[in-house]
């Protein structure tokens, strides 16, 4: 079986600084993988460099996404392919109504494979079908995208556009920071019906409570950089209870 | 306008091309080349016109020979100034129309493919798919229309409407649509060459009376050769049934266009008027020196939209369309209203500045404006909002965006004269930059001489932020999209004034303008 995602030995840095020194990982086909670290040890840098942010220059390793090359393409084309980074800080786009950011988007997606233009109404009924599914007020979109949007709202709002895109490999970013409980619940039953025997997704938290949601295949803990330390549900417990310490990591004690 | 896939389809093909720059070969009669009195008698006599009028276009020639061509406009690339003797000022299609069946196919052609109905079957300016699928019952048609018009431009959706169509062909109208229907509302939409012998009073006392002979140099131009343009009437208390067009083509070589339009809201009458233009794509400069004179009587409002998509050049700054523009509406009664919104994508030089003058107590201005250039496009673009009457307001807000090695300007001038008792103004003025190549300048001129009065002035420049960018191209959406996406999103506040098949229009139009100016 041709693994979903397989990263090898990724190096990555930005300027003098290295920030990823060596990453391995295989996500397959209907794998859930969860990756927990403090604060500043490279999550979001290895989530946005999948997604194709170009500020990173990769000086070694490679990346290969069902088998192929990945590194090699834009982030559109990435997208295109079922790439999905639901942003841990998602930004707002003035004047652009998210209706018509995300019929952009479907529409590229549709253009990629070939496909022709998905009418207006065909549009508004697969967002409201998708809306309903994530438990999102349709008025929501006729707002600007992430404009005025609450903590919460934000990130109900990736999980929506990720159902709309039918992702292939979800990167989630912190999608449960902030979240209220019944948030947690909306945003933790997306992924799950979502969840199948080809998608993937890759879960980033500082939260052992997303996992009880979302039940990862395994837990991976990233620290500086490495993945010092791969298992399952095992892993979250520990840390939640003892935190980092034992990667020679100082934690500030928890509130 | 095209049916929507036939929109795609040109939008793919015809990437940084501009789309318009075919020209319909056609027998064509032209005036004589050169300015002189003669050259005006000449179009005076082809217009059958009466005497003042030819009187009034000689004084002009007379006060436009004494004057010289303003030099401060900002033009950072210069321009060669038009050389008058070297260009005819009356091209006309040899065959004068009278009915639909009589006009020339071929101009007919040039509509169509224009997107302009001049058939009044197809009346749904802009969502000719609404009609065109009538077979799948109207209402449906309506509803796909309106969420179509809500996914392009984030609007809030509103019907149809119906939309008169004035064409003018060179320098003359070579139809109006729906004149009757117009007429049994009183409403009175034709050229002004019609209108000058079917209402000549009118004509005689409303032109010249916003923007008189001599104002500047290219409006005394216009005044002396003025070629044909469109006159509206609307009589009093009368909500004008339809909006009202003209769509202006300029086809024939070495040439210039210079078109006057007049409108007339009498008392408590409302109208909204659009207008858009374009041009073949040539090498040499064509001169495109237009004068709109708007009068809003007591309570009266004028609504005027313009998408101006003249040929801008190529990018070596080589051809393109000088258009200098005179645009000024008086609001002559108590609580009139005159409202602007115009999108200036073409033209290789822009001048216009259109203003109002607020002579009526409480009545109010209002200007939104997108402004792009690129390649090599000079627009040199504002408003100017006169206070005079009390209690007067006026609400700018002016869009710049410049790709390319394009130079955006704004000028604006906010006067407050002494009996402007209580007036007030507020001007936002944004600048996009796209790329490091292009410049935005703003000029603005407060002139307050009263002391109650209250202006406001915000202004920004930004880039396009990358994170936005990321943000869009982690979705799918292609990096030119992108652009085109976040260029929309800013010139938002500008488009919700337009009526909704010309902001899906507006929309299209800067995507297209924008290509090639990333990457
Ligand atoms: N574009 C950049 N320029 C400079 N430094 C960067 C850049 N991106 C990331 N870094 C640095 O790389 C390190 C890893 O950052 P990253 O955002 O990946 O951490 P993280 O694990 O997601 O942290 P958190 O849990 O706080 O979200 C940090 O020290 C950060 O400051
Ligand atoms: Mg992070």
């Amino acid at each position: 079986m041709t693994p979903l995602l397989q990263i090898d030995n990724l190096h990555a840095s930005v300027g003098e600084v290295s920030i990823l020194k060596g990453i391995n990982l295989t996500i397959n086909p209907g794998e859930v993988h969860a990756i927990m670290g403090p604060n500043g040890s490279g999550k979001s840098t290895l989530s946005q460099i999948l997604a194709g942010k170009e500020d990173y220059a990769i000086t070694q390793g490679t990346v290969a996404y069902n088998g192929k090359d990945l590194l090699g393409l834009g982030p559109d084309e990435r997208a295109n392919e079922g790439i999905f980074l639901a942003f841990q800080y998602p930004v707002e786009i003035p004047g652009v109504s998210a209706m018509q950011f995300l019929k952009a988007a479907v529409n590229a997606k549709r253009k990629h494979h070939g496909e022709e233009e998905l009418d207006a109404g065909s549009m508004l009924k697969l967002f409201r079908e998708k809306a309903a599914q994530v438990k999102i007020n349709p008025e929501m979109l006729k707002r600007n995208v992430n404009e005025g949007f609450s903590g919460g709202e934000k990130k109900r709002f990736e999980i929506f556009q990720m159902a709309v895109l039918d992702s292939v490999l979800g990167i989630l970013d912190e999608s449960d920071s902030g979240l209220d409980i019944d948030a947690l619940k909306v945003v933790s039953d997306g992924v799950n019906s979502m969840r199948n025997g080809k998608r993937g997704f890759l879960l980033v938290t500082h939260y052992q409570r997303l996992l009880e949601h979302i039940v990862p295949d395994f837990i991976h803990v990233l620290v500086k950089g490495r993945i010092v330390e791969s298992g399952g549900r095992e892993v979250a417990l520990e840390l939640e209870k003892n935190g980092y310490a034992k990667y020679g990591i100082y934690q500030p004690a928890k509130h | 306008m095209a049916t929507q896939d036939q929109e795609v389809l040109d939008l793919a093909e015809s990437r940084r091309d501009y789309k318009y720059g075919w020209t319909t070969d056609i027998e064509q009669e032209f005036a004589p080349i050169g300015l002189s009195e003669d050259t005006v008698r000449f179009i005076s006599a082809k217009k059958n016109e009466p005497e003042w009028l030819l009187e009034w276009r000689l004084k002009a020639l007379r006060l436009f020979t004494k004057m010289t061509c303003p030099e401060w406009p900002f033009l950072p690339y210069g321009y060669e100034k038009p050389d008058f003797q070297a260009i005819s000022y009356w091209a006309a299609p040899k065959q004068g129309p009278k009915s639909l069946d009589e006009i020339d196919p071929r101009i007919l052609e040039t509509y169509a493919k224009l997107g302009i109905p001049l058939e009044e079957a197809k009346v749904l300016l802009g969502v000719e798919g609404a009609a065109a699928s009538a077979a799948e019952g109207k209402a449906k048609a309506k509803a796909m229309a309106a969420a179509q018009a809500e996914f392009e431009t984030g609007a809030v959706s509103a019907e149809p409407r119906k939309v008169a169509v004035d064409a003018v062909f060179d320098s003359v109208s070579v139809k109006t649509t729906f004149q009757d229907e117009l007429a049994r509302a009183g409403v009175i939409f034709c050229s002004i060459s019609e209108a000058t012998h079917s209402h000549p009073d009118l004509v005689r006392k409303y032109l010249g009376s916003v923007v008189p002979v001599a104002d500047n140099y290219y409006a005394a131009l216009n005044s002396a050769v003025f070629s044909d343009g469109s006159f509206v009437y609307i009589p009093k208390g009368c909500k004008c049934p339809m909006d009202l067009s003209t769509y202006f083509r300029i086809n024939a070589k070495g040439t210039g266009q210079f078109e006057r339009t007049l409108i007339i809201a009498d008392e408590g009458s409302e109208v909204c008027y659009l207008e858009g233009c374009t041009a073949p794509q040539r090498d040499e400069n064509q001169l495109h020196a237009a004068v709109v004179e708007l009068v809003a009587h007591k309570g009266a409002k004028i609504k005027y939209s313009t998408i101006q998509n003249w040929y801008p050049g190529d990018e070596n700054g080589k051809g393109g369309i000088f258009n200098f523009v005179t645009k000024r509406g008086l609001c002559e009664g108590d609580d009139s209203h005159i409202s602007w919104t115009q999108v200036e994508t073409g033209s290789a030089i822009t001048w216009k500045y259109p203003s109002v003058v607020l002579k009526g107590d409480r009545s109010k201005g209002e200007f939104y404006s997108v402004a792009l250039t690129n390649l090599r496009q000079q627009a040199d673009t504002g408003t100017k909002m006169i206070h005079i009457g009390r209690d007067t307001s006026s609400h700018i807000i002016s869009k710049g965006i410049s790709a390319g090695h394009g130079h955006n300007t704004y000028r604006g001038l906010v006067e407050v004269r002494k009996t402007a008792t209580n007036a007030r103004n507020f001007t936002q003025c944004d600048s996009l930059l796209i790329g490091d190549q292009c410049g935005a300048h703003t000029f603005p001129y407060i002139d307050v001489r009263n002391q109650t009065a209250t202006c406001e002035h915000e202004a920004s420049t930004t880039k396009i932020a990358e994170d936005q960018m990321f943000y869009c191209t982690a979705r799918g959406i292609s990096e030119e999209d992108a652009v085109s996406l976040l260029v929309n999103g800013f010139c938002k506040q500008v488009f919700s004034e337009l009526p909704m098949e010309f902001a899906v229009e507006a929309n299209k139009l800067l995507a297209v303008s924008l290509e090639g100016s990333v990457g």
